[in-house]
């Protein structure tokens, strides 16, 4: 529409004068998103953006920034073994949960999709009810408690596998895979009812078409008919499954405290928790925060090219 | 074509093997349980009484259930020296006060995105797009320095001003309106001279519904769960899921109390996500994420 003016009214403006000409026309647009915009650009954006600068300097809060050149990315690469160890926990934690939470809810959907309308209203319900949990904590806690009356150390014992109560979230070994159980369990959540949506949303006679040009089978159907026409949803909750999984932080901690046993599954969110919070070091906590943002912009970079392919 | 077509509901069924159907229900029945048990168990022990809770092995079932560990939880609370009503108006304000400023300021601006082609609007919603990439704990330490450098530190604005400029629930409305209204009738409100705010009120809002009640579900389930922060330390200005985590720390006597409290807290959600869940499905058929 706004291309048709411009060759009828206005074909002798330069562009600025255009551009000046369609503010002033849907000023607005302005006044709408302008208010959500000065509180997006002052706890979203700036900060994000500020990282990458006060990732060069020292700054405390308290003193005046000096920049410090990459001492902070030399410091936290090659003299921070905790960072290593958070790094390598968040990209495992990440490559795990990540994936796996996007094809369970990927796959729950998929089966549920052709219930009865009323069924599949109380299945999604059960499904998604685990991520409206806050008190993941207590759950889990009554089941792998550390005593006799833990619901899995109770029968565990009464079976005779093992003679004392394990401490599951005081033991290295337990600790990781359990976090990983726990945030899979939480993890149908925003993506997984885009999914659902996303099947229904898929027009009936493309089956029937595929039916004739010789797909003979539900597995083909879905690779060929089903994926292809829910690209944009499959993206939409991969971006959510990504994010979701780079939030993984909390449940270790509700879980297993802040610093866990022995620094199983301490994660960038720990580490940045620990120099923002309890040191105040500014600095070298943004250095952590846009390592952190590049993982996820390369995470989402990834998953732009696997989906690229799906149905091909 | 003499092969006898399978029906459902009166439907042809294509591509469906009954054996595929037997294997994926029962599949679904096994993840089901394994979902719900952990709640189901929470509830149970929830009511149980006091001995039933220290059986060995635990139990699976009540055998004599009580609302008993309810009622220790609401005297556990009113022990507490700022009034547990105190903790209940902290958390419905917080909600109240940050869902509404977010479905103000969103749906406002979801409406301007969509609708008014304003140099700069494309980039601004790509901001927006990006924004849903990456997780909170990026932003947060610097979102930290300027929330304490604007004066919120132990201020209850803390938690809501951010919730405002959330980005979630405005990129589902943009999406929904896009797909939803046209701009043709838009067009034909402003030949009869009606404004953009106007156009926007009463001829936009009433048809986006389940997109508005998408944001505030959302918005709700989020700030619902609000518990201890860096940013509040007066004890009258904490939530309630702050306080009923405090029941937990007392140890293994209030094993009783401490699930009914987790019972409390996921069954206000979940009332509102069974009232919404239509309207939140037909918001997300339209979530889909162009490249």
């Amino acid at each position: 529409m706004s291309k048709k003016k411009e060759t009828v009214a206005v074909h002798n403006m330069s562009k600025a004068q255009w551009t000046w000409h369609l503010m002033k026309q849907y000023k607005a647009g302005y006044f709408m998103t302008i208010p959500f915009m000065i509180l997006f650009f002052t706890f979203t954006v700036i900060p994000v953006f500020a990282s990458v600068f006060v990732a060069f300097t020292d700054w405390n809060l308290l003193q005046t920034p000096n920049f410090v050149g990459f001492q902070n990315f030399i410091t936290l690469f090659l003299n921070d073994d905790l960072f290593i160890t958070a790094l390598k926990n968040t990209i495992l934690f990440a490559v795990v949960v990540g994936p796996g939470s996007y094809i369970m809810s990927f796959v729950i959907a998929w089966f549920i999709n052709e219930l009865d309308p009323k069924v599949r209203a109380f299945v999604t319900l059960v499904f998604y009810a685990p991520s409206l949990t806050t008190s993941a904590f207590t759950i889990f806690q009554y089941i792998f408690s550390s005593d006799a009356y833990g619901l899995v150390n109770g029968w565990l014992m009464n079976f005779g596998l093992i003679d004392a109560p394990i401490r599951f979230f005081q033991t290295e070994a337990y600790i990781f895979p359990l976090c990983i159980i726990i945030s899979l369990w939480m993890s149908l959540n925003t993506g997984f009812l885009a999914s659902i949506a996303g099947l229904q949303g898929v027009d009936r006679a493309q089956y029937e078409a595929a039916a004739v040009d010789g797909i003979t089978n539900r597995w083909q159907e879905l690779w060929y008919v089903t994926l292809p026409n829910m690209k944009e949803t499959l993206m939409f909750s991969a971006v959510l499954s990504i994010t979701g999984a780079f939030g993984f932080g909390g449940i270790v901690t509700s879980m297993a405290g802040d610093p866990p046993t022995g620094y199983v599954g301490y994660t960038l969110t720990h580490h940045l928790g620990e120099y923002s919070g309890a040191r105040m070091e500014f600095g070298y906590a943004s250095a952590i925060s846009f390592v952190l943002f590049l993982i996820q912009i390369g995470a989402n970079m990834a998953i732009n090219r696997a989906l690229s392919k799906v149905g091909k | 074509m003499s092969k006898k077509l399978r029906t459902r509901r009166h439907r042809v069924v294509l591509n469906r093997s009954s054996g595929g159907d037997m294997g994926i229900t029962l599949l679904l029945l096994i993840l089901g349980v394994v979902m719900f048990l952990p709640l189901y168990y929470v509830l149970i022990q929830s009511l149980k009484p006091l001995d039933e809770l220290f059986y060995y092995p635990p139990k699976f079932y009540v055998i004599n259930p009580t609302f008993q560990n309810f009622a220790d939880l609401f005297n556990l609370m009113s022990e507490s020296w700022v009034p547990f009503s105190r903790y209940i108006f902290n958390t419905v304000y917080i909600t109240f006060m940050g869902t509404a400023g977010n479905l103000i300021l969103g749906s406002l601006c979801a409406y301007a995105l969509s609708k008014i082609p304003f140099p700069g609007h494309g980039f601004f919603f790509q901001l927006i797009v990006k924004s849903l990439m990456i997780s909170s704990a990026v932003a947060g330490t610097l979102q930290f320095v300027i929330l304490t450098k604007l004066g919120f530190m132990d201020s209850q604005w803390a938690i809501i001003l951010p919730t405002w400029a959330s980005t979630l629930g405005l990129y589902l409305m943009k999406q929904f309106i896009d797909a939803n209204i046209s701009t043709e009738m838009l067009e034909s409100a402003r030949l009869d001279g009606a404004g953009e705010f106007r156009t926007f009120w009463s001829i936009a809002m009433p048809l986006v519904k389940p997109a508005w009640l998408t944001l505030i579900v959302q918005s709700f389930q989020g700030l619902w769960n609000t518990g201890a922060t860096v940013f509040i330390q007066s004890e009258e200005l904490k939530t309630l899921n702050y306080a009923m985590s405090q029941v937990l720390s007392a140890g293994i006597v209030r094993q009783g109390a401490v699930s009914a409290s987790t019972v409390i807290m996921l069954i206000v959600p979940i009332i509102v996500f069974i009232v919404s869940q239509s309207n939140i499905i037909e918001t997300m058929a339209t979530s889909g994420m162009k490249d």
